[in-house]
């Protein structure tokens, strides 16, 4: 049966186109170039209407895992792929996103192939990460992700690309490095890597004592902090995230539009993965720790974005707050808070690549992405000071668009969890208003002035059809984000109730201990 | 039917918008005006033929599609119909419909457009168009997400609006500065709403204001304490509404809002979305009756708004600045209503406000059309022959919003002028309100009412009497408006007329017409009693009063008596559940909420001073410009700190600019530049300094393409390590 193997295909179309261009397309000349983006385009598009079947066939009800595979692999490993409500939907946003992506590096001239192999590379990996059911797979998937966008980042990028992919990396990959510790522990204490059998797993939560120090929730604790290193880093959570707008600024738009759409929710998904419902009373009692964390982040990157003088870092550090609603809805622990948390990660996606691939468009005329050097644009560029328009609002959070949904519910959850993060996090309306206004103000409204954008062009249909499909989920996603909710909502509720039981057993347990020591 | 109106201005602002392009520009502008008087005449349907009492609750709601769903939480879009919406949907259709008709006038040439190449026209209308689309969404929803939406829609589309010479650089300024206070409110009405979620679990209206009762008991813990939950949370839905309607500390926008073309002023700043605040507030009804705090908190802020603004309007310049702070000040004034409880009344001079405040910004645009875009009043002057109509049309303006009538005079309803009637109402509601921040409105509103003659008054000579001042090439070209803006001029002024004596009875008559009105089923005979006990009480303390000698004597006298009453009414409103539940009907008034009552039997002697307060602005005012018009400026020259205080609208914008903003831009830079660069990438993560530039010098040698050596060297790496981890694990 074909789809029996819908996921490894979804996974390995873009694998194997890449695999193609790689060993059969020689040369490089104009021809050789089309083709290769061609190939790219057409794998990404296929790998979307194989995406599509997975959404036709999957069942929001049942809340285990669907389009399960499972054989074994190398060194006895076990290869283990399925999807659930909190994972097929990301899976559809990465396929959705990348021939978006294809379409907007079709001008680069630098090393087509190479450049097309990297992002179908980083397709599949990406895909991976989504499905593995397996540690170690996860762990291949996730990592390998770096390797590309080190790539992308290292040899297509601006001057100072060479500090921003080390950076990346390194941030990055000293995350993993604790997260792969943890793998190791979990199955030397549970006997499998499987996902499914691991979430099932309760690992110990008795306080423990490591060179002196008292650890409450003991070894879930331990893994819950080398997960959260790995992830809150990919998020990035503050304060790991000065390797983004470093990374943003130095990668080419492209480059930009995958980092901020769906690498960035890597860290997120890991989190609703693995920290959440594998080590819940670790979760519970560091929920607060999360929370302030993302609150600070709110507040503090809004107000940095506020002073860039670099559009993209600008929309880097907007990234960061944003993110910083996600944890906290993870966190908050409740169904509009991760409710929230997921579709404000799938807005994201939409809202922050389009927002990146507004100032490719500006960048691929003018080379610079210095705000001083543009304003006025709106005299020349309607079309385009009408979409930048649009994303703008959705990045405030208006409501009518996805950003609005993901930032209400959250707060929302956050709220119920604790009304201080709340009210801090909720500033991040006001300040977001300020920035992404302002930024507005200064690039596209004034009069026309600067001589060297007298004669800057509209965006082409090219462009245009780019931002079509951006601009459709964005308001579709705001008008009826049941699309989204019907999805995730029963695996959601799965996963709470799972933590909620746990974390009232554990109470219940320590008071007895209590009562018993009294 | 009700959808129709909803989406007809939705439909035009497409058209508007894009269509425009295939059917022609005109083509695309008349039909959006088209579908707004479709959508007035409607609007006027419902509100005519209305019967609240043919529905549960007075109110029957249209489900258009489901909305934002997350566990417990189940919001739709949809349309709640009942009287505070239908006097809503014909304030907005109507003035909407007459600003779309007007634009065609006074949009037809503007300088700041090249009239070739830019097709400006369609994208104005197609803004006025969304603003009310977004208006209607607000004024129709049935539950607190959906007017969210509405709420920032509006400030979505004010924030466009003042923008829309987007040339200006003070254009632009403005509107980034309308949205950004707008969000410091919405910041509030957010937690508010998340607040009433965590303690109803449901933010429908009907749900939230049944649970109104229980949650007058319940407590919240909120930051550092617990509060009592219905305090809190209409406190937070207030600090939204004191955003949107400019309410003192947050009025900064407005009169920049200015900025923006005179019809947005007359439709956006004047009649429609500056009252959404006012709206919440009467639509909060059933909750705000249980937060007494709240309610004196609305009253000082409403009191303070209205004398701030209107110390301000005396000395404004700018002819559409001086109707702007008019505008604030005349919010003012609805607030003071709805925090005294008399929530009819604020919808009252809602309604009336919007007829003659449309008006007023209608015929400055008019004045300002013919004038060739000159708004400074120092230079016009001696234009009540060149603008006949105008002139007639801010003459009823004028005399509706200073309060024109025939004080104690009653032929089944009061002889006046449309502000006459509802500010009167007002200042005699604030009068009964029985607590000291309604005394001390009381009198705020008095002198604000003398004030707000003043400047009209002031606005009325500068401009249309004397000797004409300034350019004398502007003044012989001064040419009155086309058809298309004064027939709209025409319909506002029979609303500023009339309005105020036909709506009288069912907005501010006796308690039964208020109840039929909005659909309040009527207390039984028992509860009859006890209010008629109540009202003799409070009868008895005001005929005291109008003996009284001295005005604080008898206030506290009138505030003892009161607060007796009240606490006894409570009381036996618990034991008693025989009156109006909330959420039963369109406004909620408590049992014990005599306010409507005790306006009705206030002293003459309250009645007449607002006409009285009217007469001396205008006597003043034609002393100082008709009489003597070299008055002026020696009492500015004699009160320089005053003068300077007033005109620089009391320093509010340099305050917030040193609180507020600077500190942010500040503090910005020094999180970027210490946070980020020093400490997290310097201190913190010295490690990965310390290492990344040793990698980038190594590869900084090295051609770019050696970057695949490296990454090939991690490949190995991390197979390395998965390697090890199944061995090390399988073992």
């Amino acid at each position: 049966m074909l789809l029996d193997n819908l996921l490894s295909i979804i996974i390995f179309i873009p694998l194997i186109a890449a695999a193609i261009l790689g060993l059969f397309l020689r040369g490089n000349d104009e021809a050789a170039q089309t083709n290769a983006k061609y190939v790219a385009l057409a794998a990404t598009i296929a790998s979307l209407l194989a995406s599509l079947f997975l959404l036709a066939g999957f069942d929001p009800d049942d809340t285990g895992f669907q389009f399960v595979e499972e054989g074994t692999w190398i060194l006895g490993l076990t290869y283990k792929l399925g999807v659930d409500g909190i994972s097929v939907l990301f899976i559809l946003l990465t396929t959705f996103l990348m021939p978006i992506t294809i379409l907007a590096c079709w001008e680069v001239k630098d090393r087509v192939k190479e450049y097309m192999i990297a992002f179908l590379v980083l397709e599949t990996l990406m895909l991976g990460v989504f499905c593995a059911l397996d540690l170690v797979l996860f762990y291949l998937f996730f990592e390998g992700g770096l390797i590309p966008m080190f790539l992308i980042i290292g040899i297509w990028g601006g001057a100072n690309r060479i500090y921003a992919a080390f950076k990346f990396f390194l941030y990055t990959f000293f995350g993993s490095v604790l997260m792969l510790v943890a793998m190791v522990a979990m199955y030397v204490d549970a006997g499998t890597s499987d996902i499914a059998a691991l979430l099932n797993h309760n690992f110990g939560s008795d306080t423990m004592e490591v060179l002196g120090v008292q650890i409450l929730g003991g070894m879930q604790t331990l893994l819950w902090l080398a997960f959260f290193a790995s992830f809150a880093v990919k998020m990035p959570m503050w304060p790991v995230h000065t390797w983004l707008p470093d990374a943003h600024v130095q990668a080419p738009t492209a480059g930009s539009v995958v980092l901020a759409a769906i690498l960035l929710k890597l860290g997120g998904y890991g989190f609703l993965r693995f920290n959440l419902p594998m080590f819940p009373i670790a979760s519970e009692i560091l929920a607060d720790f999360v929370l302030w964390l993302s609150a600070i982040a709110i507040v503090y990157t809004s107000l940095v974005a506020l002073m860039q003088e670099d559009m993209k870092k600008l929309i880097a550090y907007s990234s960061v707050a944003h993110m910083g609603y996600v944890t906290a809805g993870i966190f908050a622990a409740n169904q509009q808070g991760v409710d929230g948390a997921i579709f404000q990660m799938l807005s994201h996606g939409f809202i922050s690549g389009a927002l990146f691939l507004c100032v490719g468009v500006i960048y691929d005329r003018m080379h610079t992405r210095e705000i001083d050097a543009y304003g006025g644009l709106v005299n020349r560029m309607p079309a385009y000071a009408a979409v930048f328009m649009l994303f703008t609002m959705a990045n405030v959070g208006l409501p009518g668009t996805s950003g609005f949904v993901g930032e209400f519910l959250t707060l929302m959850g956050i709220f119920q969890a604790n009304t201080w993060v709340a009210a801090v996090a909720a500033t991040g309306v006001i300040l977001s208003a300020a920035y992404a206004l302002w930024l507005y103000r200064r690039v596209v409204m004034g009069d026309l002035i600067k001589e060297s954008l007298k004669s800057i062009t509209d965006m082409t249909t090219r462009e245009k059809s780019i931002f079509a499909p951006l601009i459709v989920m964005t308001i579709l996603l705001g008008v009826y984000p049941s699309l989204v909710t019907d999805v995730i909502g029963p695996s959601v509720a799965d996963l709470l109730s799972g933590y909620q039981t746990a974390v009232s057993d554990f109470h219940a347990t320590s008071q007895v201990a209590d009562a018993g020591g009294h | 039917m009700e959808t129709i109106i909803l989406f007809a201005p939705l439909i035009g602002a497409l058209i508007c918008g894009f269509g425009w392009r295939w059917i022609g520009e005109v083509a695309a502008q008349w039909t959006a005006t088209g579908l707004l008087f479709l959508a007035g005449l409607l609007s006027w349907v419902i509100f005519l033929s209305f019967d609240p009492f043919a529905h549960e609750n007075g109110s029957y709601t249209v489900q258009v599609l489901r909305w934002i769903e997350s566990g417990s939480l189940a919001t739709d879009w949809a349309i709640r119909m009942d009287r505070l919406t239908a006097t809503m949907l014909i304030v907005i259709t109507t003035v909407s419909a007459l600003v779309h008709l007007y634009s065609f006038g006074y949009m037809a040439h503007d300088d700041n457009f090249n009239e070739e190449t830019e097709s400006y026209r369609p994208r104005f209308f197609a803004y006025l168009s969304f603003f009310t689309f977004a208006m209607l969404m607000l004024v129709t929803a049935d539950n607190l997400v959906q007017m969210f939406f509405g709420w920032e829609g509006v400030g979505l589309a004010s924030y466009l609006l003042i923008g829309f010479y987007f040339r200006k650089p003070s254009a632009n300024a403005a509107a980034i500065k309308a949205f950004v206070v707008n969000r410091v409110g919405d910041f509030g009405f957010a937690l508010g709403i998340f607040a009433l979620f965590f303690m109803v679990d449901s933010i429908n209206f009907s749900d939230i204001f049944a649970a109104a009762p229980e949650l007058a008991e319940a407590e919240i813990t909120f930051l550092w304490t617990s509060w009592p939950a219905i305090e809190l949370i209409c406190f937070l839905l207030f600090v939204g509404a004191m955003g949107k309607s400019a309410q003192f500390l947050l009025h900064t926008w407005l009169p920049d809002a200015m900025e923006g073309p005179t019809p947005v002023s007359a439709l956006i700043h004047a009649a429609t979305m500056v009252t959404a605040g006012v709206f919440l507030v009467c639509r909060m009804s059933p909750l705000m009756e249980y937060a007494d705090w709240t309610q004196s908190f609305i009253v000082w802020i409403g009191l303070i708004t209205a004398f701030f603004a209107a110390t301000v309007g005396l000395v404004q310049n700018d002819i559409k600045r001086v109707i702007a702070y008019s505008t604030c000040s005349q919010l003012g004034y609805m607030f003071v209503a709805a925090g005294v409880g008399v929530y009819s009344v604020a919808m009252f001079h809602l309604l009336t406000h919007a007829f003659f405040k449309a008006m007023l910004f209608l015929g400055a645009g008019s004045v300002i059309h013919g004038m060739h875009h000159e708004q400074d009043m120092r230079n016009y002057g001696g234009l009540k022959d060149k603008l006949p109509y105008t002139f007639w049309a801010m003459m009823i303006g004028t005399l509706a919003i200073t309060g024109v009538g025939i004080p104690l005079l009653y032929i089944g309803f009061p002889v006046g002028f449309a502000g006459f009637v509802s500010k009167d109402a007002i200042i005699e509601s604030a009068y009964a309100g029985g607590t000291s921040a309604s005394f001390v409105a009381f009198w705020a509103l008095v002198v604000a009412a003398l004030m707000t003659s003043f400047y009209s008054w002031r606005l009325m000579f500068l401009t249309f009497y004397g000797e004409p001042r300034g350019d004398h090439h502007t003044h012989e070209h001064a040419h009155e408006s086309p058809m298309t803006m004064l027939a709209p001029l025409g319909v506002l002024a029979l609303g500023a007329v009339f309005a105020g004596m036909i709506w009288y009875k069912p907005f501010f008559g006796d308690h039964a017409k208020v109840e039929k009105f909005f659909g309040i089923p009527s207390a039984h005979a028992e509860a009859k009693a006890e209010d008629h006990a109540a009202l003799a009480m409070l009868g008895a303390a005001f005929a005291q009063e109008s003996h009284g000698e001295g005005a604080a004597a008898t206030s506290e006298d009138h505030g003892a008596t009161a607060e007796e009453s009240h606490g006894d009414d409570a009381a036996a409103s618990h034991e008693d559940q025989s009156g109006p539940m909330p959420g039963q009907g369109a406004i909620y008034m408590a049992p014990d909420n005599h306010v409507l009552d005790g306006a009705h039997h206030a002293p003459v002697w309250v009645k007449i001073s607002p006409f009285i307060a009217m007469l001396l602005g205008f006597l003043t005012a034609y002393q100082f410009y008709i009489r003597r018009p070299d008055l002026p400026g020696r009492l500015a020259e004699s009160q320089p700190i005053l003068y300077q205080f007033l005109l620089n609208k009391w320093y509010v914008d340099e305050i917030y600019d040193f609180l507020f903003v600077n500190p942010a831009k500040w503090l910005g830079a020094f999180l970027w530049k210490k946070g980020d660069g020093a400490t997290i990438d310097g201190g913190l993560n010295g490690l990965a300094m310390g290492v990344v530039p040793f990698f980038t010098r190594l590869a900084g040698r090295a051609q770019s393409g050696y970057v695949f050596t490296y990454a090939f060297a991690m490949v190995l790496g991390i197979l390395v390590l998965v390697t090890w981890m199944t061995l090390a694990g399988g073992n």
